[in-house]
């Protein structure tokens, strides 16, 4: 089955691949997943906070008691060296590229314009394929408007522009007003396309120790529909650029189901956290026996057919597909 | 070879160590202040494969003591590398049996020695020459530096001169002044090096070298017949040393440019006077010189080299046929001596120049000794002028002192104090910096702006606090056209910053400024208001010195321009805009470039805001505005409060105001014997925030006050009657307790001694239930709290402590229990202080401790003010601090003489029947003293005893009968003692661990509590045995690669020792069960506790988070191994934490100390970080089998 696919401009042998997880953390597990069939790896996501805290670590724990007390005039081997670590991302980019053959998309998640965004110029260097921009923010201040949020979105977008020439692909959550019109926007400012959707770890509640605790649960293949609705709106509108589906596919018909609404590819992490790299085949395996089994030749053939511009019933996207569900839940 | 040197801005450390890593191939080092830096740099430039001068990289080994290295190096010596180490003090002390037979052995070394005082009456990390002084007789050859500059050119002719004529150099240079001194140097360079070293002389010390290809014994043992001639043999060797170092020198010079002989005269070459002086003493007396002959003086200066080999003849050529009297300078004292060695060394040089004609004055010249400079005492061109003119004088004193005020026996000479020879052309600045605000920092890094960048000379001295937390710095920065050899204090500076607004009002900065001085103050006032800030003694220098005044708010343009609270940048402009050092414009241009410089890899945001905040400094300082005669005046704070022991106003408070130095002999204990608890008086207030109490929140739990410090947060109950005269503002409520019905509780905060290490907030688990981010305890500013708090603590002390016969060994209980060790000056959260608290308050009634060098020393035992204090009978814990490597045997020393006061005092007791009633002799001898009620009980029947024996008699006169006088004296040894040996991990699992082991191995009540920080804290952070497989450490640059040593399992082995492992943070009932057990176990035992550590590298506020980490990791096992448990068929060890249940990386992710590894060298990180994980399941699964193992399997031991 012919499943070759371009994703920000690169050719994938597969539009499955490993979304931004720790799944590519270690070279073997990496040559595993490429193994499997996957046709990209994502990795984990380097944040603002990580690239800036690095950096001040320095000053706060290694440097804070220093020159202080006569006999102790620092408590470690001097910091010159530690301004100067390599960066261990940037080396394992390096490695992994060096040892798979499919691209790698190197993943920076931050959410204000500033110094951190010119690491994507030493991703780009570090031979990175892509860089996927993970823009996760909750905006909880009542004076910040949606367009001052929208506003800053696209000026971090416009920063890592700057600095790179690499394709960039913008992951974002599904909680804006006016999603088409921002993801133009973001198009305008240097994104090559977009990946739908983030998915907010959900705080919950401790009751004994009244504290925030933190939960990371895995996805679902419900969670798949959200992304399934605003690719297909969104695919007519973002002509030649790249649409990655991301949270909730888990089978072969939710692979299916996401390049039919338009997605370039589909990221896959928790069913591949919960099966290991070996689902990977299996999907490949399944979705070529239904291609088959429905007459398709290639992914390229299917995909888009069930977007807003091709479906039979664009209605279904809107909210008529709103009241339909409702009333369907009555009868 | 071509003169064109490269000039660089380090201190002496830096520089001798380059020398000595260049030319070395094996290094065995050891921690000691103020050498360690030395030891450092090498292992840094090991650890980044940097070579040596041929081109390989030394191995680099952390010895156990500095007695190991010193054994490391002779083999390595008689192995034939080439070999150096680094070292001071007691350090040197202990290589000198291996010193004798280095040099017994003509092997040719070179050591390092940052001359430092050794301890006597008191321990001194500072500088002068009695350590040196102490290896006259090992056969080294010694040879002092006195600069920077000589320091790095002296190791180069040091290494040369040994391997040329095979016996082994002890270069010395003196201690934090020259070693710590930053200055600008000519760099001499790698091929300049090369070209010292003789090729054939290392290619025969190689051929020597001992080896089963042609072997040979060495170390022979030799009776009457030989022994005394084979020690002759050696002559001809040190006959021909002091030519080779004379060639030596000339080489160098030849190199170089820079001349050295054995002895250098400066002076008038008629000189009737001159003084011999060794170190950065003859630095300060060559500029008295210099500038004395300006006015026609006829004097000198002889500085010797060469120490030893003395050679008379060259000493003789040296001085001025015209010289008629000789003053020598020691810094070092011999007590009983007819004088010091220096000028001993002198007079006998004298006769012999006479005898053999080589004198060249017409008359011998007449000599007096006098002493200068111990541990680091100033030394200044004011006393080279009183030493002058004391040999001037007709009856120059001898055996004088200089620099002190010898009221006692009268051998100081005085001088004038306000004597200033430095000329105009020096800009000499002095900055007063919180040990955090980055102060030093700036300013080593001005000087290395100054120093390398323009033509300029730069000298940098940085004087710290004796505190190691909110400590000041004073950093003494001088610049001038000529070479700088004031090694001293700057004492009239031309700029004074004051980057600690606070520090206005505590000391009298401003005494220090000269006549139209420029003073820069960082405050956070309007400058409007400036002067309201200004203590009375500030403005009175303001007016009469005309002194220029500027103001910056550097916390606010720090925190505009983006660079959170570091203010470094920002007050080091100022100091180049308004101090003239430089044009203005141009030195904002080097302050930018520098700027560029260090943060360039942190891209240009980083640079961009630091440029900002330049530009925004120079918009923002103003001058002050004239002063308003009716701004209210007032005066500096006092050091302490009026009402205090006569002592402490007179000595602890002029020590504290910083006046130490015009504190005569007399005022100080001879015998270095102090009373306790002189902590509470000095009121430091360095807490922005202090924890502030919610009683209605409160489940009064006590874990705030068992994990505080500082014992700065106290609980009590009490009579609610009491607080009818509590000041308004105090809190009360109802004590929640059954046993104890109708009382009140309070907790309270001593405000103005808290550090605001907020660990009381982070351990406390009351929340207030309709806004859980409420705590019972929350931190709050202390200056709105200050005034009404200090009536509060004091009305707090005022309420009767609890009996401690009440107290149980759970946490709650014992922390009613008053801590006699408070307010000490470790780290603001610092992992050891709460365990020597709880120690106090568990037993410091009495409490002996012997203590090992280390923190807990520094802490403890550091002047001006000690933690250690008595409860309101006068009874509290005695310390004493011996050694760093000898504290177990010291403790089992004390323990040895207590028992022997007791058993004798029992002995005289049961002697005394008849005369005493046999009631109270039995019920004496056979008190249960196993309870705080058993220890109270017996505490009456002594005071019973005592009023018996003294039958009338007042009871401080006892007895006439000589029997029952001695029963009286020792009546008190029949309370029980309770003896603890405390030090850190570099005592017990290193240099005191032969000592450890041996003292635990006997069957005597002693108590071992190790304070594990898992590095030397003390002196920086250096590995020891305890540091863990991953950590990145000093002298483990690299991340240590092996485990660290299991003490406890170790000390199980015996069967008879109680060993506990605690972690407060992570089980504080554990630790408490583990005190008790201890300290009731009639045998020897060890606790083994974790203390975190600033040297970890993370917030101290969550340390017991941390602990609770260590612990679920595994990292740290807690357990209890309790010989008596066997008597009950149990098994001794019981394993107090659960399986691991988190992975190790939980716990080192959030450590500097573990991160840096995996930043540094990721791949052998993940390395050892699963060795890591393995080891502690391997190592809990271990300890699980012992402890269920069955009983009959142990060692049935117990004393």
């Amino acid at each position: 089955m012919n499943f070759q696919t371009t994703y920000l401009g690169l050719k994938l042998k597969s539009p499955l691949i490993v979304g931004a997880s720790p799944l590519g953390d270690k070279i073997e597990s990496a040559r595993e997943l490429e193994a499997a069939g996957a046709g990209a790896i994502v990795l984990h996501s380097l944040f603002e906070e990580q690239i800036e805290m690095e950096e001040r670590a320095v000053a706060l724990h290694v440097n804070r008691h220093s020159e202080s007390f006569a006999e102790a005039l620092s408590y470690f081997p001097a910091p010159s060296r530690f301004e100067d670590l390599p960066d261990n991302y940037i080396l394992h980019l390096g490695k992994l590229r060096d040892e798979l053959g499919i691209p790698v998309i190197a993943s920076l998640n931050g959410t204000t314009p500033g110094g951190w965004t010119s690491r994507a110029q030493l991703l780009e260097e570090a031979g990175a394929n892509a860089i996927e921009l993970n823009l996760y923010r909750i905006v909880t201040d009542c004076m910040e408007t949606s367009a001052e949020a929208e506003k800053r979105a696209v000026e971090i977008v416009r920063q890592i522009r700057s600095s790179t020439s690499l394709p960039i692909a913008v992951k974002l959550s599904p909680f804006f007003t006016a999603l088409p019109h921002f993801a133009l926007e973001l198009c305008h400012a240097g994104a090559d396309g977009l990946v739908l959707f983030n998915r907010f770890y959900q705080p919950d509640i401790d009751v004994e120790q009244l504290e925030v605790s933190h939960s990371l649960n895995l996805s679902t293949s419900q969670e798949l529909l959200l992304r399934l609705r605003w690719i297909a709106i969104l695919r007519p509108a973002l002509e030649g650029r790249w649409i990655a589906a991301s949270g909730g596919a888990h089978s072969a018909m939710d692979c299916i189901k996401a390049l039919m609404a338009g997605a370039d590819v589909i990221q896959i992490v928790s069913a591949l956290l919960l099966n290991g790299p070996s689902l990977l085949k299996k999907l490949h395996s399944e979705i070529a026996n239904w291609m088959t089994e429905h007459e398709y030749e290639s992914a390229d053939q299917m995909r888009g057919c069930m977007s807003m511009a091709r479906c039979p019933d664009p209605e279904a996207f809107e909210r008529g597909n709103y009241m339909r569900v409702l009333q369907g839940w009555r009868s | 070879m071509s003169h064109h040197p490269e000039s660089k801005t380090l201190d002496a450390n830096e520089a001798v160590a380059r020398v000595a890593y260049l030319l070395s191939e094996t290094i065995a080092i050891y921690p000691i202040t103020p050498s360690s830096p030395m030891a450092e740099s090498c292992d840094e430039w090991r650890s980044l494969e940097k070579p040596n001068l041929w081109g390989a990289t030394p191995t680099i080994i952390e010895m156990q003591s500095e007695g190991g290295a010193a054994g490391a190096v002779h083999g390595m010596l008689q192995a034939g590398a080439l070999s150096t180490t680094f070292t001071a003090s007691q350090g040197l002390l202990l290589m000198i049996p291996a010193m004798f037979k280095i040099a017994g052995e003509l092997l040719p070394f070179t050591m390092h020695v940052t001359a430092r005082t050794i301890a006597t009456h008191a321990l001194s990390i500072f500088g002068d020459h009695s350590d040196v002084m102490a290896c006259r007789s090992t056969g080294f050859a010694m040879l002092c530096s006195n600069s920077v500059q000589e320091a790095q050119d002296m190791a180069i002719i040091a290494h040369a001169a040994s391997l040329r004529s095979r016996v082994p150099f002890l270069h010395f240079f003196d201690g934090f002044r020259t070693s710590h001194e930053v200055s600008k140097i000519e760099l001499t360079s790698e091929n300049q090096i090369r070209a010292m070293i003789d090729e054939g002389a290392l290619a025969a010390h190689k051929a020597r070298a001992m080896s089963p290809d042609h072997p040979s014994i060495r170390g022979t043992a030799q009776n009457p017949d030989a022994f005394f001639q084979a020690r002759e043999a050696c002559n001809s060797f040190y006959l021909a040393l002091p030519g080779i170092v004379r060639e030596e020198m000339e080489r160098f010079a030849g190199l170089t440019g820079r001349k050295y002989s054995l002895f250098d005269y400066f002076g008038h070459p008629e000189a009737e006077q001159v003084i011999v002086v060794m170190g950065s003493g003859a630095d300060v007396t060559h500029e008295y010189v210099a500038w004395a002959l300006q006015k026609g003086d006829r004097i000198g200066v002889l500085k010797p080299r060469l120490y030893r080999p003395w050679h008379v003849a060259d000493f003789a050529a040296s001085l001025p046929p015209t010289v008629r009297h000789i003053a020598v300078l020691d810094r070092t004292k011999e007590p009983g001596a007819i004088g010091e060695p220096l000028k001993l060394d002198v007079i006998v040089a004298l006769h012999e120049a006479a005898e053999t004609g080589l004198l060249r004055q017409p008359l011998l010249p007449k000599v007096v000794g006098g002493r200068y400079g111990l541990s680091s005492k100033e030394f200044t061109p004011a006393m080279v002028r009183a030493v002058f003119e004391n040999l001037s004088s007709k009856h120059p004193k001898n055996g004088f002192t200089i620099g002190i005020n010898d009221d006692v026996t009268g051998t100081s000479l005085a001088w004038d104090e306000d004597f200033d020879i430095e000329p105009s052309s020096v800009s000499r600045a002095m900055f007063f910096g919180l040990g955090a605000d980055g102060t030093v920092g700036a300013n080593k890094n001005t000087i290395k702006i100054i120093g390398e960048e323009t033509e300029n000379y730069a000298q940098g001295y940085f004087v710290y606090d004796s505190k190691k937390s909110g400590s000041m710095t004073i950093s003494h920065l001088r610049f001038g056209p000529q070479p700088i050899r004031s090694s001293y204090l700057i004492r009239k500076a031309n700029f004074i910053a004051c980057h600690q607004e606070q520090f206005l009002r505590k000391i009298d900065m401003l005494e220090n400024a000269a006549p139209g001085a420029v003073f820069l103050l960082n405050t956070t006032s309007d400058p409007s208001r400036v002067w309201e800030r200004m203590p009375t003694e500030a403005r009175r220098h303001i007016r009469e010195k005309g002194i220029r005044c500027y103001g910056i708010d550097a916390y606010r343009v720090a925190t505009e321009a983006g660079m959170g609270g570091r203010i470094n940048t920002i007050m080091q402009t100022c100091y180049f805009a308004i101090s003239g050092v430089l044009p203005r414009e141009e030195a904002i241009q080097k302050i930018k470039e520098s700027i560029r410089k260090t943060y360039l890899k942190k891209g240009e945001e980083v640079v961009a805001k630091n440029c900002r905040a330049v530009d925004q400094t120079l918009e923002k300082l103003f001058t002050f505005p004239p002063l308003d005669p009716h701004v209210p005046e007032f005066p500096l704070d006092a050091p302490v409060p009026p009402a205090v022991p006569e002592f402490v106003q007179r000595v602890t408070a002029t020590l504290l105001a910083g006046h130490g130095d015009r504190l005569p002999v007399s005022a100080f204990p001879p015998d270095g014997v102090w009373p306790s608890g002189t902590a509470r008086w000095e009121k430091r207030n360095i807490a922005q925030q202090v924890p502030v109490w919610e009683p209605d929140i409160c489940i009064q739990c006590n874990k705030c006050v068992f994990v505080c410090p500082h014992a700065t947060i106290r609980a009590k109950f009490y009579d609610p009657q009491l607080l009818e005269a509590a000041p308004s503002t105090f809190k009360s409520t109802v004590f929640r307790s059954q046993d104890f019905p109708g009382k009140r509780y309070s907790l309270q905060v001593a405000v103005e001694d808290c550090t605001g290490c907020s660990l009381c907030v982070q351990v406390c688990p009351a929340k207030d239930k309709t806004n859980p981010r409420r705590k019972a305890i929350n931190m709050q500013e202390q200056l709105p709290l200050r005034e009404t708090e200090r009536a509060n603590w004091d009305f707090f002390l005022s309420i009767p402590e609890s009996e401690r016969a009440a107290a149980r060994m759970e946490v709650k209980s014992s922390q009613f229990l008053q801590p006699l060790f408070e307010f000490s000056g470790a780290c603001a959260g610092c992992g050891e202080t709460p365990y020597l608290k709880l120690l106090t308050q568990l037993y410091g009634d009495r409490l002996i401790i012997a203590n090992a060098t280390g923190c807990s020393s520094i802490y403890g035992g550091n002047l001006p003010t000690t933690p250690y204090t008595t409860d309101a009978s006068g009874r509290g814990p005695a310390w004493a601090n011996s050694l760093f490597e000898d504290n177990a045997e010291f403790g089992l020393g004390i323990r040895l003489a207590v028992d022997h006061h007791t058993f004798e005092a029992r002995r005289l007791l049961r002697g005394a029947a008849g005369r005493i009633g046999d009631d109270l002799i039995s019920s004496l001898l056979d008190a249960d003293q196993s309870t705080e009620t058993g220890i109270q009980s017996q505490r009456e029947r002594v005071a019973a005893l005592k009023a018996l024996l003294s039958n009338g008699s007042s009871l401080r006169s006892g007895p006439s009968d000589p029997g029952l006088r001695k029963l009286f004296d020792l009546s008190d040894f029949l309370v029980k003692k309770s003896v603890w040996i405390v030090g850190g991990d570099g005592w017990a699992y290193d240099i005191g661990f032969g000592g450890l082991d041996h003292v635990l191995s006997g069957a005597h009540d002693i108590n071992v509590l190790v304070l594990d920080t898992q590095v030397y804290s003390n002196t920086g952070g250096q590995a020891s045995k305890s540091t863990p497989l991953s950590a990145v450490a000093k002298f483990a640059a690299s991340g240590k690669n092996l485990p660290r040593k299991d003490l406890g399992l170790m000390l199980m082995s015996y069967g008879h020792i109680y060993v506990a492992s605690v972690a407060m943070g992570a089980k504080d009932g554990q630790t408490i069960s583990a005190f008790h057990e201890a300290e009731s176990y009639r045998g020897p035992s060890i606790i083994i506790a974790y203390s975190h550590c600033i040297a970890h590298g993370y917030s101290l506020s969550i340390g017991m988070e941390q602990q609770k980490l260590a612990v679920n990791t595994g990292f740290w096992p807690l357990y209890r191994f309790d010989p008596r448990r066997r008597r009950v068929g149990e098994e001794p060890l019981k394993l107090d934490s659960s399986k691991p249940s988190l992975p190790i990386g939980r716990f080192t992710e959030n450590e500097t100390r573990f991160r840096m590894l995996a930043g540094l060298q990721p791949a052998i990180y993940t390395e050892l970080a699963a060795t890591a994980q393995e080891l502690v399941l391997r190592r809990f699964e271990a300890l699980r089998n012992v402890s269920e193992r069955s009983p009959s399997e142990a060692y049935k031991a117990e004393p």
